[in-house]
């Protein structure tokens, strides 16, 4: 089951092959982050170089799914077809603790109007995908309360 | 060599096309261009075959060749793009252009943008494609995918951390509103905003409401530039550039909402070289207009223009202290792009002119200098500031 109603571009590895491992790892339930293999940065989204030494030195990480709330949004008005019946959903923007300040965006599971608090923990689930332009797998996220 | 524009260019002639609401303007975007810039030029009192220099923002896609052509320009000596997206360059374009005039590259340079929805495509809507790759497949399957999603993200950070209500966002619309009652050429004349209209529109996404919303309109603006020893050959008051700048702070390009700075309008390493070049602090700024995508970019750019401190938004964001004539700081005094016309902001430049030369609809008394702040939240942004002659 998927968090958003079916129906909205699915992702695919950019053509240039610069996140494949990304989408590649998540299919197995792993979170990976990109690092530079000279000075440890890590970084996101994806790029050919280091921004902190201009390295193209850099590989796919795996680190631990966790992560904290560091915004977040509550959306009502439908942009894509895909989401007019979809009423509102949340939408996350987490931290990864001591990866650089590294963030992702994801879809925070549960009631989408709960109370969200900035700074809570959350943890990444893996929401399996079978799209007809192939299968995928998005990293979303839960309030973490252990 | 003191490397400067101020005061080396002025304003000479603003105009605009009629501003229609999205899909309804009569002619297509190219016409719309043409009929701006010849508004602009009999403002001025020039034929158009005397421009020699265009300069625009956001990819329009008026070629300047084009233009040249139509108006039967005599001499085509500049054309220039401020790249990025959204209404970031819309003083970015008017610096290009006070550049070249200030270096010699040209004599008449006309800044504008057009634009027709109706005849190109909408804003604000998530992409129709079956597949999406590159930075927008780690966003757009979560239904994250239109500028007001992107940017209340930064918002709602912006006013958790400094605890802003969201009251602060709803004065900053009603000025805007206001403004539009007095203004014939506003979209949103004759339909004024109260306080319960606007707490009962729809959430778009949290924390803006419909109301907080840019317009999405069809029309075209320009503005003409000349040298400033030029100036008083013109019918109207002269109006002078002060300082123009644009950019963006360490990564604010970074994908994926990765900037390291996040919850800011991009404005706190650009402002400091604008009041440098003006050579003037945000005391000595008498009216403002400040670009609104959305009214929580407006809260962070009058706070990163220095106007007020963070922590001070509650109190300083009322309708009373943003309205002209008499407010603290009266913003938006046509209306701007939420109820004039969202013509990406260059409106706010022309709005910022007839400030200065007394033809404002929401008239501050005997202003001498007036502000531009172009795209919120975007990269790249700018910012710009007009003077009257007794600023030189």
């Amino acid at each position: 089951m998927s968090y958003l109603n079916p129906g909205l571009p699915q992702p695919a590895p950019a053509r240039d092959g610069l996140d494949e491992p990304y989408w590649k790892a998540a299919r197995e339930e792993k979170l990976v982050l990109q690092r530079c293999k000279d000075c440890g940065t890590y970084q996101w989204g994806p790029e050919w170089t280091c921004h902190n030494c201009c390295s193209e030195n850099l590989t796919f990480e795996e680190i631990p799914p966790y992560g904290e709330i560091f915004s977040y949004e509550r959306v009502w008005h439908p942009v894509h077809p895909a989401l007019a019946e979809q009423g509102p959903y949340i939408i996350v923007l987490v931290e990864l603790p001591g990866r650089n300040g590294a963030r992702m965006v994801g879809n925070l599971l549960g009631d989408p109007r709960q109370d969200v608090e900035i700074g809570a923990r959350v943890k990444a689930v893996f929401e399996h995908h079978t799209g007809d332009q192939g299968s995928y797998t998005l990293v979303q996220w839960i309030v973490d309360k252990n | 060599m003191e490397r400067t524009i101020r005061g080396k260019v002025a304003v000479v002639g603003v105009g605009e096309t009629a501003y229609y609401k999205r899909g309804e303007a009569p002619d297509p975007e190219f016409k719309l261009a043409l009929k701006a810039i010849i508004a602009a030029c009999e403002d001025a009192q020039i034929s158009p075959k005397s421009v020699d220099g265009f300069a625009s923002f956001s990819n329009d896609r008026s070629d300047p060749s084009r233009l040249a052509n139509a108006l039967g320009c005599d001499d085509l000596r500049f054309s220039n793009m401020q790249w990025g997206g959204g209404g970031g360059g819309g003083s970015g374009a008017v610096a290009n252009a006070a550049a070249a005039i200030a270096t010699g590259m040209a004599e008449c340079v006309v800044v504008f943008r057009a634009l027709a929805q109706g005849q190109f495509g909408r804003f604000g809507q998530g992409p129709r494609s079956n597949v999406i790759s590159g930075t927008g497949a780690f966003t757009v399957p979560f239904g994250l995918m239109s500028p007001a999603q992107s940017f209340a993200m930064k918002v709602n950070r912006f006013m958790h951390d400094h605890g802003v209500n969201q009251e602060a966002l709803r004065a900053i619309s009603l000025a805007s509103y206001h403004h539009a009652q007095a203004n014939p050429r506003a979209v949103m004349h004759g339909r004024p905003l109260t306080e319960e209209k606007y707490d009962d529109s729809r959430w778009i996404v949290e924390p803006f409401h419909l109301f907080d919303c840019c317009q999405e309109n069809d029309g075209a603006a320009a503005m003409v530039l000349v040298p400033a020893e030029r100036a008083k050959d013109f019918p109207h008051k002269p109006t002078y550039i002060l300082s123009a700048v644009s950019g963006s702070h360490y990564r604010a390009g970074a994908s994926v909402h990765n900037t390291p700075d996040y919850a800011t309008s991009t404005f706190k390493t650009t402002v400091p070289r604008l009041y440098d070049m003006a050579e003037l602090g945000p005391e000595d700024v008498d009216v403002a207009q400040i670009y609104e995508n959305f009214t929580g970019g407006v809260l962070m750019s009058v706070v990163e223009h220095k106007f007020c401190e963070a922590g001070e938004c509650n109190e300083f964001f009322t309708k009373d202290n943003l309205i002209a004539p008499n407010g603290r700081l009266p913003i938006n005094t046509s209306g701007g792009n939420l109820a004039e016309c969202y013509m990406h902001g260059l409106e706010l430049n022309i709005e910022a002119v007839r400030q200065l030369r007394g033809e404002s609809t929401s008239q501050v008394p005997d202003p001498n200098v007036s502000l531009v702040a172009s795209g919120p939240m975007v990269t790249p942004v700018s910012s710009s500031i007009y003077g009257t002659e007794a600023t030189l």
